[in-house]
């Protein structure tokens, strides 16, 4: 942009902050986020339009230093692309405007120019706050893939032998893979002789979860462990038989205590009650119920 | 609550999971009970695995149907890929050509109340309607 557009801007600096500020308060943010306070909106309208203004006078590195921070700031407060866009598109209209209605110009090869010339100021800041914008998305997205594989399939040894694999959530193919490699390692390094699989939390048991299951738990049995199968719904019961998945080959039971349970059993152990007191009173709490 | 409700397109395996999400809603609003929806939901990651699997990319649709005063879901899962050679054999159980369980195809026929099946080496369509009882 040269020095005589500039100037007008600049000149108008107030008139065009204003029609913006109006314009851009109506505009996505308000629908979007209702609960964010105006004060917190007025004071992001205000930084938008003055690093627009500033990007007139400053150089480019300047500029984009500024552009980063803000739509940092915009993807951290959650507000939507379309409230960067929508400032950048009002800007553009107003300016021009503005310029039109100075150099009184109704002919079209100048009005060519004059777009051209805005054009030329405002798509750049669009460009870099769209990228910026993005790129910050991204890495939200790539952190969160990096926390959720971290859930991902966690081994928990209870007591001597065993250990409990609790899954939750969606299996894709490279969950699958992670959860074989954690039960293979973690049977081994725990020394467990009986591992249990509670697939309670897993929302869906298609035939794919299903083979990779009885794969991890026919690999478990090759270094020799053994696997129970627990935390089975009723509802998914019914679609493993609707299936014809084959589970005949491992044991299986409901719930985690019952898994549990059969767990000590397969290692000749029992939990017994070490207060013989409690149960002389439970006895005698049970006769009583029974006159 | 008629005609064609959503469509979800399949390219990525997590696809997959928006896909099942979609179709349970959809039969939660209808008022399926929790077995069966677990059923839909088990046939619609089936058929959009297969899709992911064998062809890339296709697009599975969801449908409320209303005849003789019964209410029932269709589910239609269409793709454009190399097709299924031998139907007759993918509908038997332990075939797969992919190392998998082989119980897919046969398991979506038992999962729900109507499977039709078309495929040509033009693409694959594959409709299935599970009816509220």
């Amino acid at each position: 942009m040269d020095e005589k557009h500039k100037q007008i801007l600049v000149e108008n600096s107030d008139e065009i902050i204003r029609k913006w500020m109006e314009q851009v308060n109506d505009g996505k943010v308000k629908e979007y986020s209702s609960t964010i306070s105006n004060d917190v909106i007025e004071q992001m309208n205000r930084e938008f339009i003055n690093i627009i203004f500033s990007s007139l006078d400053d150089d480019i590195e300047k500029t984009n230093e500024k552009l980063n921070g803000f739509s940092k700031q915009v993807v951290n407060l959650g507000w939507p692309l379309a409230y960067l866009t929508e400032g950048m598109q009002a800007i553009r209209a107003i300016a021009l405007n503005e310029i039109l209605e100075e150099f009184n110009i109704d002919n079209k090869n100048e009005f060519l120019r004059m777009m051209e010339l805005v054009n030329g100021w405002v798509d750049p800041i669009k460009t870099r706050l769209i990228n910026e914008y993005s790129n910050n998305w991204t890495n939200i997205i790539s952190l969160q893939k990096v926390a959720l594989q971290e859930l991902s399939a966690p081994l928990i040894p209870v007591t001597e032998g065993i250990t409990i694999m609790p899954l939750v959530g969606t299996i894709d193919t490279e969950r699958a893979k992670l959860i074989m490699e954690n039960l293979l390692n973690g049977v081994i390094k725990h020394r467990a002789e009986v591992v249990l699989i509670d697939i309670t939390g897993v929302p869906v048991v298609d035939t794919m979860v299903a083979h990779h299951i009885i794969q991890a738990a026919e690999a478990v049995r090759l270094i020799g462990s053994q696997c129970i199968l627990v935390g089975i719904r009723p509802e998914i019961a019914q679609t493993i038989v609707n299936l014809g998945i084959d589970l005949l080959n491992f044991p299986t039971k409901n719930s985690l205590a019952k898994g549990f349970e059969s767990a000590l059993e397969m290692m000749g152990k029992k939990v017994i009650s070490t207060s013989d007191k409690d149960e002389v009173i439970e006895n005698i709490i049970r006769s009583i119920n029974k006159e | 609550m008629k005609g064609a409700l959503a469509s979800v397109p399949i390219s990525k395996e997590w696809d997959i999971v928006g896909a099942r999400q979609t179709g349970r809603n959809i039969a939660k609003q209808i008022g399926f009970g929790s077995v069966d929806q677990a059923r839909i939901a088990t046939a619609i990651s089936e058929l959009a695995r297969n899709i992911y699997l064998y062809a890339g990319i296709g697009i599975v649709s969801f449908e409320v149907l209303e005849e003789r005063s019964m209410i029932g879901l269709k589910i239609v899962a269409e793709d454009a890929g190399p097709g299924i050679n031998d139907i007759g054999k993918a509908m038997q159980d332990g075939f797969s050509t992919s190392g998998g369980l082989g119980a897919g195809l046969p398991g979506v026929k038992r999962l729900m109340d109507r499977f039709d099946i078309m495929s040509s080496n033009q693409g694959t369509k594959i409709i299935v309607v599970k009816w509220l009882r």
